[in-house]
């Protein structure tokens, strides 16, 4: 059985949907988002309200590949169908936007949507390394903080970006505890669940509201657990998923794993534990330290992404895993590119069982994805069972 | 007692039959619209054909994409794994296992006790599975049995595409150019043979190398294959049936 408080935290969806709309009628200002890479401490700073917006189901698609190649990544060609169907009331509502030059699809991708509505983009260096890339992506932040105090008629003070800082820090210590729960063997939460609780905190509008209900689900879920109440058995194979991002509409992967028999007990990816990690320092200056935390995102669009090594393998360490997926969509070439390294280190390194899967938001593949899931399961049990 | 193991592909099921030491059975019927007729009839042939009476069946495995559809297995299990069962069978010293069936190719890799290790599919595309070569002989207007007499000997046209639907087209461009359809043969199995190859180096080869599935039949392509992967390569009559042969091996 599900815990009972993951059904208010479904329920999200809808609740926000409205709050965002009477937040804007309200005359609050709201700043829309795609990426991990965003810092929305400086966009709650200038008291706005900052959004993670849609681009993870399959239905704006068709729409999008009107003007975007088809063979381009499926989570780049929802987020423009959806801004250009108006299916998202995020963007719908959104006054500004907030871009980086994350990958290359993206970055040209942002070119058409900002025909769309005001947007800024972030010149994201391409690598983390070096004391270059730090001064410049500080300058990006400044650049922001500029933006946002001319387009939304505010002032960015210090103390509001402080402010800010320790909101999102505490919401980060939520999620991530609430992570770090599914370590347990087995595991309490369900992956489906994590996830979904994981992927909708980008769209809450009111943050404090956010935290107070991830703190009730640990609450519940740390009283199961000494219950006994666990969402699998404890032979169920241990996943870990590394790869693109996942939300709502793109969860496939995850269901087909756990329908197998698997229990996905970490996800490392952007819409999981990966901006969670490393927390804002609260003593630096708040611009430096924003630009700190942000750059070590350890994502494959930099190179080198040593970073993420170093992740998998203390999260594989951490939760026990059995196993590493490797999810990358279609003409997702960094994480395609990077699934090579990953391969050699999971099998060498970690010594345990890898498989990638490469797949978009369709339902094509299900059968195909099935039967590699369901042999991985067999590889890892008959591992286990010797 | 017996076991049963059932393959059910996309083009041809397999059956077969074993006694706890060796296969005593094997049978073959093309898929067709019903994986589940198909199963049945393949069931009640090979009973028959092993005098065996229904309380003496130890269990039925199931394998393959028709897997799902046959109500009467007691298990059911992938592909990957029966091949690598069936692999070990057939010899224990096999360590690797191309696979080329309908719409499928698969590369599996064996420990010394038959245990998969690691695996790679090609992805949702036919490209370099029997459904291509099937495509190709449609358009040679040939049986895709003869594909490998008519390359033997013949100096393979360049055929680029990997993708059917183009590779089709190719086809359909040279033969309207007159080229001799031994030459398109031939280039039809090298574009196999490069495909395959590449799924190959991804995961690494190990002696010994074993070629299943129904595109094994294919003596042409297993001599290219062969050439290009610098190694022998290993098929015999049971190849098409290795899954079925894992199966059933598994069930006992």
């Amino acid at each position: 059985m599900r815990p009972k408080v993951m059904e208010e935290v479904e329920a999200l969806r809808g609740v926000n949907s409205v709050k965002i709309k009477e937040a804007h009628e309200a005359g609050k200002k709201v700043v829309g988002m795609y990426c991990v890479f965003s810092p929305q401490e400086i966009a709650l700073a200038a008291d706005a309200i900052s959004v993670t917006l849609c681009g993870t189901t399959q239905e704006p698609i068709e729409e999008a590949e009107k003007k975007l190649p088809r063979n381009l990544c499926p989570l780049i060609k929802s987020s423009y169908g959806f801004a250009i169907t108006d299916k998202c009331p995020y963007f719908y509502f959104s006054d500004v936007l907030l871009a980086e030059t994350t990958c290359d699809g993206k970055k040209k991708m942002y070119e058409l949507m900002a025909e769309l509505k005001p947007m800024h983009v972030m010149n994201l260096p391409q690598t983390a390394e070096g004391e270059l890339a730090l001064t410049m992506w500080e300058n990006e932040m400044v650049r922001f903080k500029n933006f946002l105090e001319k387009e939304l008629g505010v002032e960015i003070t210090e103390e509001k970006l402080r402010n800010a800082i320790k909101l999102m820090n505490r919401e980060r210590d939520a999620m991530k505890r609430l992570h770090k729960l599914n370590a347990y063997k087995p595991a309490p939460l369900t992956g489906m669940d994590m996830m979904l609780a994981q992927w909708l905190k980008g769209f809450n509008v009111d943050k404090e509201a956010g935290i107070e209900l991830i703190e009730r689900l640990i609450e519940e879920v740390e009283e199961r657990i000494k219950e006994g109440k666990f969402a699998f058995d404890e032979k169920a194979p241990r996943i870990l998923l590394t790869g693109c991002p996942v939300g709502s509409g793109s969860e496939k992967v995850i269901r087909i794993l756990e329908e197998s028999g698997a229990s996905v007990v970490a996800l490392e990816n952007c819409t999981g534990y990966k901006g969670l990690d490393i927390m804002v320092d609260e003593e630096k200056d708040p611009i430096t330290a924003l630009a700190e935390k942000y750059l070590k995102t350890p994502c494959s669009c930099m190179t080198p992404n040593n970073s993420r090594m170093d992740l998998i393998k203390r999260l594989a360490e951490e939760y026990e895993v059995d196993g590493v997926v490797d999810l990358t969509w279609q003409a997702c070439h960094t994480y395609n590119i990077e699934s090579y390294f990953v391969r050699n280190f999971v099998k060498d390194e970690l010594n345990l069982p890898f498989l990638q899967i490469e797949t978009d938001y369709s339902d094509s593949d299900l059968g195909q994805i099935k039967v590699r899931v369901e042999a991985f399961l067999e590889t890892i049990s008959s591992t286990v069972n010797a | 007692m017996i076991s049963i193991g059932i393959d059910v592909g996309s083009v041809a099921a397999k059956i077969a039959a074993y006694d706890g030491e060796k296969i005593i059975a094997t049978g073959l019927l093309p898929t067709g619209w019903s994986p589940k007729g198909v199963g049945e009839q393949l069931l009640k042939e090979i009973l028959q054909k092993t005098n065996t009476p229904k309380n003496k069946i130890k269990s039925i495995v199931g394998t393959g994409y028709g897997r799902v559809s046959l109500p009467f297995v007691d298990k059911k299990v992938t592909e990957i794994t029966c091949h690598g069962k069936g692999a070990y069978y057939i010899d224990p010293n096999i360590r690797t296992v191309i696979d080329i069936g309908g719409q499928d190719s698969k590369v599996i890799k064996l420990n010394n006790e038959g245990m998969v290790v690691d695996f790679l599919m090609n992805d949702k595309c036919a490209a370099g599975t029997g459904r291509f070569l099937q495509v190709m002989a449609n358009a040679l207007e040939v049986d895709i049995d003869d594909l490998s007499p008519l390359a033997t000997g013949a100096e393979p046209s360049n055929i680029s595409s990997m993708c059917t639907v183009f590779a089709e087209s190719e086809v359909v461009s040279l033969v309207a150019e007159g080229t001799p359809k031994e030459n398109i043969a031939a280039g039809l199995l090298h574009s196999v043979c490069n495909k395959t190859y590449s799924l190959v180096s991804r995961i690494g080869i190990e002696d010994k190398v074993f070629f299943s599935g129904g595109v094994s039949r294919n003596e042409k392509l297993k001599e290219l294959l062969q050439e290009k992967l610098g190694i022998s390569i290993l098929s015999t009559e049971e190849s098409q049936f290795l899954g079925a042969i894992g199966a059933a091996i598994i069930g006992y």
